[in-house]
């Protein structure tokens, strides 16, 4: 019963794939974001970039705006909850979100475990910098892993860096002798079972998106051709001068992530992306990809 | 696309949602496959599935790429899964999915309501003679409503239709790619097969 309980989950994450999940902050981002053809919106107060520029704590959504905008649209609704804090993932999953983020954007609760997931019904996407990070998400029940990026940087090399270690990561993995996993499980930090799955299969057993700094169709691309399966994008697009066009042209470019001419046309009445930051400019305790363990 | 051993070609809707795993699936019984992201791909194909995913992603990449009339006016076998099924529905309650309104049904979407009431569970096929159970997994799955009398229901659950064929078109409204049980997807291998 419990295998068919994550398989349920991970269904959801399989349909959002070569889709576009994109940060909404009130009713009519979310509109705008479905008519742009989002596979689904993540619903917050403040879109990273503004979480950063305002400081303080950052805490799960007021649930009077979620239920907003899980009223105006049809797609999926996800809502964020922060590292550990299972009693704001209790009351989301009340609501009712069809995808909670347990996610380093928000102030972490807890600064050793993350939340149990499997307890839930609702489905989990957790962040990852390495492939060791990754398993131990899924390890706790997570049915979706996004590299971290980023948030609120607007600057794609993060996510880049991420990513490109999860794929080199599982690449080591796949020519391993048996005799070898034990010993590199244990320097991950992961469970054995799923790091001996990854070695067996070349993959992640859950789906692997990307997040963290996407601001245009060609971040977009580049994210899938290093083999995301689904791009989020959160202060990309609202802060940007054209939110509905370039929301739509960064779901066609996942589509289209192959193709540069396509991607030439697609990009080409765009107005400007936001501005984005030099990481070496943030401080080294504001990094928000830091957080998870 | 690699020789397979029969000549017919299944095209995959490849805008957005699990195409892979239809993919998947049809490697298993050894057919051709060929992602359609472009019109000019339609042509090649021999039937065509549509995958799940995202009904209102899938409908406007559809409209804004040029695909419609070509997917609207394709004669051969088509089978739709879930938001496929959707698509290819005579009209669906949500205004923001365009259908292609190629089986007389009207579909309901997230009829069973949000992804905490997805699951899954057996149902039986009418069309086989053997009675094991086929896996069915329903993600914020859609009802389909029967509006002509042409429409042939091949599986049911709690009295509701969820596997129909209509002439050459199949429709599931859970997801037969993300099992591993391929009866389904032989059954639509043998209506091409009929052609």
């Amino acid at each position: 019963m419990d295998k068919s309980k994550f398989d349920v989950k991970v269904g959801l994450a399989e349909m959002l794939k070569g889709g576009v999940i994109m940060d909404v902050t009130n009713s009519e981002q979310a509109k705008i974001a479905e008519d742009a053809g989002a596979v689904a919106v993540m619903a917050l107060e403040r879109i990273p970039s503004d979480i950063r520029a305002d400081g303080g704590v950052a805490r799960m959504s007021n649930p009077k705006m979620i239920k907003e905008i899980q009223d105006i649209v049809s797609i999926p609704v996800m809502a964020k909850c922060r590292i550990g804090h299972f009693a704001e993932a209790q009351i989301l999953e009340a609501m009712e979100i069809d995808f909670i983020d347990e996610s380093e954007v928000l102030t972490p609760a807890d600064e050793t475990n993350h939340v149990w997931k499997h307890d839930f019904k609702v489905p989990f996407v957790c962040g990852c910098r390495n492939l060791g990070e990754a398993l131990r998400r899924i390890g706790e029940g997570a049915a979706m892993i996004r590299t971290k990026g980023e948030a609120g940087s607007g600057n794609i090399v993060e996510a880049v860096r991420h990513m490109r270690t999860v794929q080199s990561d599982i690449k080591k993995l796949t020519v391993l002798q048996d005799d070898e996993i034990m010993a590199v499980a244990k320097d991950m930090g992961a469970p054995f079972h799923l790091v001996k799955q990854v070695a067996k299969e070349g993959k992640l057993p859950v789906p692997n998106f990307a997040a963290g700094g996407v601001a245009t169709p060609a971040d977009a691309s580049l994210m899938m051709q290093l083999g995301a399966e689904t791009v989020f994008v959160g202060s990309g697009i609202f802060k940007s001068e054209d939110p509905a066009a370039r929301a739509k042209a960064i779901v066609q470019a996942v589509t289209y992530y192959d193709d540069p001419k396509k991607l030439a046309e697609i990009s080409a009445s765009l107005k400007d992306a936001m501005r984005g930051i030099e990481i070496s400019e943030i401080p080294e305790n504001e990094r928000l990809a830091e957080r998870g363990w | 696309m690699n020789k397979k051993k029969s000549g017919k070609i299944v095209g995959i809707l490849g805008l957005q949602g699990a195409y892979q795993k239809h993919i998947d699936m049809l490697d298993q019984l050894s057919v051709k496959t060929l992602l359609i992201r472009y019109p000019e791909e339609i042509d090649k194909c021999d039937a065509i599935i549509f995958p799940g995913g995202e009904s209102t992603t899938m409908s406007k990449l559809i409209d804004n790429m040029g695909l419609r009339e070509k997917l609207k006016n394709f004669s051969g076998p088509k089978f739709g899964t879930c938001a496929g099924a959707i698509l290819l529905s005579e009209y669906c309650d949500d205004e923001r999915v365009n259908t292609l309104a190629n089986v007389p049904i009207n579909t309901k979407r997230n009829a069973y309501g949000r992804q905490i009431e997805s699951f899954v569970t057996e149902i039986q096929l009418s069309n086989e003679h053997n009675h094991t159970p086929f896996p069915a997994v329903f993600i914020r799955a859609p009802d389909l409503v029967i509006i002509n009398n042409d429409v042939e229901v091949l599986a049911e659950y709690k009295k509701k239709s969820v596997l129909v064929k209509y002439k050459n078109i199949l429709l599931s409204s859970f997801h037969p790619e993300l099992t591993n049980d391929i009866r389904i997807h032989k059954l639509f291998i043998n209506l091409i097969e009929l052609e």
